[in-house]
């Protein structure tokens, strides 16, 4: 086993939350990791990335090679776009968040950056606010866009579900089933998803 | 046993907490602030009541860590790579006294400039100072060898380095820990003018530097740091030093590398091994992150040898951290291709944060400087340079700590009347004050706003050393009470901080504007712990 994973997103949208639950996981599955995250100035509210490498051997490099992403794990659509060059063209998928996180003064038209990602071969686009706020808090989006990659993971749901608890359990039961609900909703869509797709 | 997941400077921390260690010493700075932190956070360095306040500055740092080593504790002392600059004085000198208790000196180096201003490499510093640097290339490594640079550093009387770099500070991975050491208890040199460096004293611990470099060398062997793998297909040597092995490593998934390599991670390197790599190939291929420095040896001034291939024939671009695609395009292997990047992504650089003070500091700083010519602030290093950007477009350098004050001087003294340096609070600690005292005792006409944040922001919001004595500091150094302001950024004081900075603008000598209000981030942080324990105290 081995998937290599670019998380995507804005410095404070959570992507070492995500980093953290799929490492738990893995760990628990007894798999190596590696783990590259962006700490210092970037958090500031610009473009962060995260280099997380799951495999049953030893992993060698903290990054990831140019076109042998397995997974770009994006919560927010146009960073996903950054990351294109290091996705495997035979292989990758991309999952990403529709909802826009507009800090610059020339962000693109959201419906060019979904156009792009659209005319990828293996994709997943979530409106993952509405779906976090369904569940009861628009905090939890990142969990929703984890759940909408689940699929594709390699790893055993209940690994992520056991990930959050662990992780969460400390700030109360109520974190802990709002996070849940969160991965269940994003894994259910990228099912029905999935089966559209092969109708 | 289990394996910890940790960062690269983590598994730094618990490995010097593992050795022994009685004392850490330090000025945050990105890549290496995790260090620290890692050992202000451990119960275990508590139980053992390890020092870990932070300093001043890297100067300070590294003489304190000197001082606890002088009196036989271990000490380590951790920085990123310009802050190595501040502490070179020191850092330098500590080669010559030797050092007592163990005395590791962590350097994190940032190549490509993710956080700094340049890409320096530290390992020349270990270089210039004669001294052993170890180099990891994992974290189970940076564990393993921060263990051993305390034992080096002991065995041999000699300050020991430890070089990271971004990739492996800031990157998780399992590391197996090993038994705790017991701590130094307090002793003193059995020569008591060890550190001293009169000229008589110091040329005879310069020769017992210099005849340690022998077995300096010979230690890389021994240790197992520096091996020379066997390879059959001998049309290319490979010497791989720090996580440059990793990316090697990456390129051959079932690790079948036909060439000899050598795999370095700890300095000076033996003449022997590179020799017996060197005889057998036909040509050889270096990696290593930084500057080229094992191949520039190599190679030597007159390059008449075998082929070298690396950064200074451009096989690897000069400038830039390495990765997995560049070494194998050194390898001459073909590479992959993801998707190209689409032509509408655009760059979105990190700003201040909603809130931040800094935005009301420079937005009535900007007014007020409408009615002179542009080109007027000399700024400093911190969230603040972020002003640098639109809409704010504030500042007009950013060169070293400390330098705002200094350069807004010699600014002032070429002309440019009114100057302004914009500091931060930490930075003016940390490298500031003497240059305000050069500004007092020259009357030069500059008006330095001091962004009072409580916090040193741009790396996490780490303890200010000058909390709370700020003005005390500023009056102390003779700025006259009348020029000593203190206003509060906020967007409603707009107006009345307009003018304070037009009226200190228009004063001739030095005035110090101090807008305080605290760190946004560290406001929200401290808001949600009270909350929590709020909570607690309820349930």
């Amino acid at each position: 086993m081995k998937k290599d994973i670019i998380l995507a997103g804005v410095g404070g949208q959570g992507i070492l939350t995500i980093a953290t639950i799929i490492g738990t996981a893995a760990l628990s599955e007894g798999l190596q990791l590696k783990q590259a995250e962006v700490h210092g100035m970037s958090q500031r509210g610009g473009d962060v990335q995260s280099h997380l490498r799951l495999s049953s051997k030893s992993i060698a490099s903290d990054l990831i090679a140019e076109g042998s992403a397995d997974m770009i794990i994006s919560v927010e659509p146009m960073e996903s776009l950054r990351y294109f060059n290091m996705l495997n063209t035979k292989t990758g998928w991309l999952v990403s968040s529709i909802n826009p996180f507009n800090n610059i003064a020339n962000y693109p038209d959201v419906e060019q950056i979904l156009a792009e990602i659209w005319k990828l071969p293996r994709y997943v686009t979530i409106d993952a606010d509405k779906i976090a706020k369904d569940q009861g808090t628009v905090k939890a989006a990142n969990i929703v866009v984890l759940g909408a990659a689940a699929p594709f993971l390699g790893l055993q749901y209940t690994s992520l579900e056991g990930a959050i608890k662990k992780i969460f359990g400390r700030k109360g039961e109520f974190l802990v089933n709002v996070n849940l609900n969160a991965l269940k909703a994003g894994y259910d869509f990228a099912q029905q998803k999935m089966q559209k797709s092969t109708i | 046993m289990d394996k910890l997941l940790l960062l690269g400077d983590e598994a730094v921390a618990l490995g010097a907490i593992d050795a022994g260690l009685s004392g850490v010493y330090a000025y945050p700075g990105t890549p290496s602030t995790e260090i620290t932190e890692y050992i202000q956070a451990s119960k275990e360095a508590k139980e053992r009541h390890i020092v870990s306040d932070w300093s001043a500055n890297e100067k300070t740092a590294m003489e304190t860590a000197i001082g606890m080593s002088y009196a036989g504790k271990k000490a380590m002392v951790c920085m990123k790579h310009v802050g190595l600059n501040v502490a070179a004085d020191a850092f330098v000198n500590s080669a010559i006294t030797g050092a007592h208790g163990g005395l590791v000196v962590v350097s994190a180096d940032d190549p490509s400039m993710h956080s700094s201003q340049n890409e320096q490499d530290s390992r020349f510093y270990g270089k210039f100072a004669q001294i052993p640097v170890l180099e990891p290339s994992n974290q189970q490594e940076a564990y393993d060898l921060t263990r051993y640079a305390f034992d080096l550093s002991e065995k041999y009387g000699t300050p020991v380095m430890v070089r990271l770099t971004t990739r492996l500070s800031h990157s998780r991975a399992g590391v197996v820990r090993k038994e705790t050491k017991a701590q130094n208890r307090m002793s003193l040199p059995s020569d008591l003018k060890q550190f001293i460096l009169l000229p008589s004293i110091a040329r005879k611990r310069y020769n017992v530097l210099l005849a340690k470099q022998e077995a300096f060398s010979e230690e890389g062997i021994q240790s197992g740091n520096n091996v020379l793998y066997e390879g059959s297909d001998k049309s290319m040597g490979i010497i791989a030093s720090g996580i440059a092995y990793n990316y090697l490593l990456e390129n051959f998934p079932d690790r079948d590398i036909p060439y000899p390599i050598l795999k370095i991670s700890q300095y000076p390197v033996s003449r022997k091994l590179i020799k017996n790599l060197y005889d057998q190939v036909e040509s050889l291929l270096i990696l290593e992150e930084g500057y080229p420095i094992i191949e520039e040896g190599l190679r030597g001034t007159l390059d008449e040898g075998k082929t070298i291939r690396g950064r200074m024939d451009e096989t690897i671009s000069f400038a830039g951290e390495l990765n997995p695609m560049k070494v194998k395009k050194a390898l001459g292997m073909q590479t992959n291709e993801g998707y190209t990047v689409p032509e509408i992504l655009e760059a979105r650089p990190p700003l201040l944060c909603d809130g931040c003070p800094h935005w009301d500091s420079f937005g009535a700083l900007n007014e007020a400087l409408k009615s002179y010519s542009g080109g007027r602030v000399l700024s400093d290093i911190g969230c603040y340079t972020l002003s640098a950007l639109p809409p704010l477009d504030s500042i007009n350098s950013c060169v070293d700590m400390g330098a705002s004050i200094t350069m807004a001087i010699g600014a002032a003294e070429a002309g440019l009347v009114p100057a302004v340096a914009a500091i931060g609070d930490s930075t003016f600690t940390h490298s500031g004050m003497t240059g305000l005292l050069d500004a007092v005792n020259r009357k030069a006409p500059i008006t330095v706003l001091l962004m009072d944040n409580a916090t040193t922001g741009m790396t996490g919001g780490q303890d200010s050393s000058g909390f709370g004595k700020l003005e005390d500091i500023i009056l102390g150094l003779g700025v006259e009470k009348d020029h000593l302001k203190i206003i509060t950024p906020l967007r409603r004081h707009h107006d009345e901080n307009v003018a304070v900075f037009k009226e200190e603008l228009a004063y001739e000598g030095v005035s110090v504007i101090i807008a305080r209000r605290e760190c946004i981030q560290t406001l929200a942080r401290r808001m949600k712990l009270k909350h929590a324990k709020k909570e607690e105290t309820v349930s």
